[in-house]
């Protein structure tokens, strides 16, 4: 019998359901998006956006039905924010799900570990004290390293296994102090006080594709490397001893996973603020679906976590219109109580 | 195929195994016995090179300090005392996480890795169990699926840490056959650490009785397993009928 006739094995149902899945969720995104451009204050005609975006896509002999007033505020103000949101949705989605993943805890999330707290403390001092927008990311991303450091070592410090208490209590506590010294710098720099707060709250910018550009390195190197580990967060699944029998480098996989999804989170922090919920919510209802496996877990959570975002956005645009709510006041309206849920189930044994 | 000479493990402080050498040719099976905290996992945990070890490990003729972690899990495939079993994995993906070994970093699964992981699904009669929930399978199963896994990995030493300790007599003795099977089969070195001495003996060619931490005795399971030796080790009265340890009412 030659290779050739070796029929290909299929290994679990999870696999061969994969393309359905994704097309499932890439469904859902753009379905999300075009909701996302179509609302707001002025009203574009559907077939008119559509068409528009046929047009821009480059698909030939479609000409865009928008005047130019439209097509501004199409292309400059609702598409950037759109994306933007995408971006945002999909790191703190996929930063959520991998580092759940690292630390074998349902509940690690780039809020709950202090990396949003953090990363906010840096930014803030970026705000307080340097002129340039530049200097944002960077900054938060320092925070944020800092923070989920010492929340690790906190965390391992109280029991040898870094299991789900001590790392969430030395979360709190990473929090708690982080966002003290914020509150501090920012009372001592009260004229910042506006920008920061509204920051805090978390709300995505209409600074037209500023931001996005700003973000995409950021989210771009984040992305690419988390999805790259999914297999090795499955391996890590078995727990460290496990892991390491199958010729796993624990300690460098978790590294390099946690510095990834630290500068994904930093960079969606910088330009959003504090947006929390996404990174808990996202790959928990994917889990609730498709089973455990990062290799769907991951991608599916850049994709629903984009579009998930995008339709928080949606609501938080539309709800007090003309008024806007911050978009994390949304997320976690409906994460909190989701997160309950979480709470509950995760008693039955995330390992 | 594994050799230990002098090898000692201190752990917090504490020193667990003490000068130990023990040796298991290629194709043999060799169990250690011992009360608990007697130093059997720490042992083995040291044979996979989970903790450091003084003295000297070998497994193939390379001292397992110096293997690279990929290296040594092509050599040593590792069941646990009580295996991870994590939520919402099917066992086809489990059984195929034991090819890590010869996936590249951040590479995925080949060909040959797929076939490989489904061949050992087949051997232990999984196959039908690819696509369901590890969380679903029972005890025995379950044991089966890790076997499945270690298969998978296609290593020459298998190291079993109390491997039928939570199964029932009828499923104790299943897997313990399976190993058995698979030793004659693939030409496997089993080393393993065992509480029944009854199945120690039944199945190891060589019994290794450890005593804090040292080497209180070892060669044939007639030789080590001996009313005076399991009275003064494990403090148990037992009589010994036809290589079955049976204790005795005091």
């Amino acid at each position: 019998m030659t290779a050739a006739a070796i029929p290909r094995p299929h290994l679990g149902a999870a696999r061969s359901f994969r393309p359905v899945w994704l097309l499932a969720a890439a469904g859902f995104l753009v379905g999300s998006m075009l909701v996302g451009v179509l609302v707001g204050p002025a009203n574009l005609g559907v077939l008119d956006v559509i068409r528009s975006l046929l047009a821009h896509a480059g698909v030939p002999g479609v000409h865009s039905g928008l005047s130019q007033t439209d097509e501004t505020i199409l292309w400059q103000i609702r598409a950037p924010r759109v994306v933007l949101g995408g971006l945002v949705g999909a790191t703190l989605a996929t930063a959520g799900a991998s580092y759940q993943g690292v630390f074998r805890n349902p509940l690690a999330d780039p809020y709950l570990l202090g990396v949003a707290a953090g990363a906010g403390l840096g930014a803030t001092i970026a705000v307080a004290y340097a002129p340039s927008r530049e200097l944002l990311p960077p900054a938060a991303f320092a925070g944020g390293a800092v923070a989920v450091t010492v929340t690790y070592l906190l965390g391992s410090a109280a029991g040898r296994e870094r299991s789900g208490a001590t790392l969430v209590l030395a979360g709190v506590t990473v929090v708690s102090f982080f966002t003290a010294v914020q509150t501090f710098v920012q009372q001592q720099h009260a004229d910042t006080l506006q920008q920061v707060y509204s920051w805090i709250l978390g709300s995505l910018p209409s600074s037209g594709w500023s931001d996005v550009v700003l973000l995409l390195p950021w989210v771009g190197v984040s992305l690419a490397a988390l999805l790259l580990h999914r297999r090795l967060l499955d391996v890590l699944s078995l727990g460290e001893e496990e892991a390491a029998t199958l010729g796993v480098d624990v300690g460098r996989v978790r590294l390099v996973v946690v510095v990834a999804a630290t500068v994904g989170t930093a960079g969606a922090v910088a330009v959003s603020g504090l947006i929390g919920f996404v990174g808990i919510v996202v790959p928990h209802a994917i889990r609730l679906v498709v089973g455990g496996s990062y290799r769907l877990v991951l991608p599916l959570s850049v994709v629903v976590g984009a579009g998930f975002l995008v339709l928080a956005d949606v609501v938080a645009r539309t709800v007090l219109s003309p008024a806007e709510v911050p978009i994390g006041v949304i997320t976690a309206f409906c994460g909190a109580p989701f997160f309950a849920v979480v709470l509950r189930t995760s008693r039955k044994g995330f390992r | 195929m594994i050799d230990l000479e002098g090898v000692s493990v201190t752990l917090d402080g504490r020193r667990v195994v003490e000068s130990v050498s023990l040796a298991a040719a290629a194709g043999e099976w060799v169990t250690l016995v011992g009360a608990n905290g007697a130093g059997k996992s720490t042992l083995l945990r040291a044979v996979a090179g989970l903790v450091p070890a003084e003295g000297s490990i070998r497994v193939g003729g390379d001292e397992v300090a110096r293997l690279r972690r990929r290296e040594l899990a092509r050599r040593i495939a590792v069941v646990p005392q009580s295996p991870a079993v994590p939520r919402s994995m099917s066992v086809g993906e489990y059984v195929l996480l034991g090819r890590s070994p010869f996936v590249s970093y951040m590479g995925s699964e080949g060909r040959d890795d797929l076939t490989a992981a489904q061949a050992a699904l087949e051997r232990l009669d999984l196959a039908d169990f690819a696509g369901r929930d590890l969380t679903s399978l029972s005890g025995g199963e379950r044991q089966r699926a890790i076997l499945a896994r270690a298969l998978a990995q296609e290593a020459r030493v298998l190291l079993l840490d109390e491997p039928t300790t939570a199964l029932d007599a009828g499923r104790q003795q299943q897997v313990l056959e399976l190993v058995d099977e698979l030793r004659v089969e693939q030409g496997l070195t089993v080393l393993s650490a065992m509480h029944d001495l009854t199945l120690a003996g039944q199945y190891a060619q060589r019994v290794v009785l450890m005593a804090h931490g040292r080497v209180a005795a070892q060669g044939e399971a007639e030789a080590v397993l001996t009313v005076e030796a399991i009275a003064e080790h494990y403090g148990a009265a037992v009589r010994i009928l036809e290589g079955a340890v049976v204790p005795v009412r005091r």
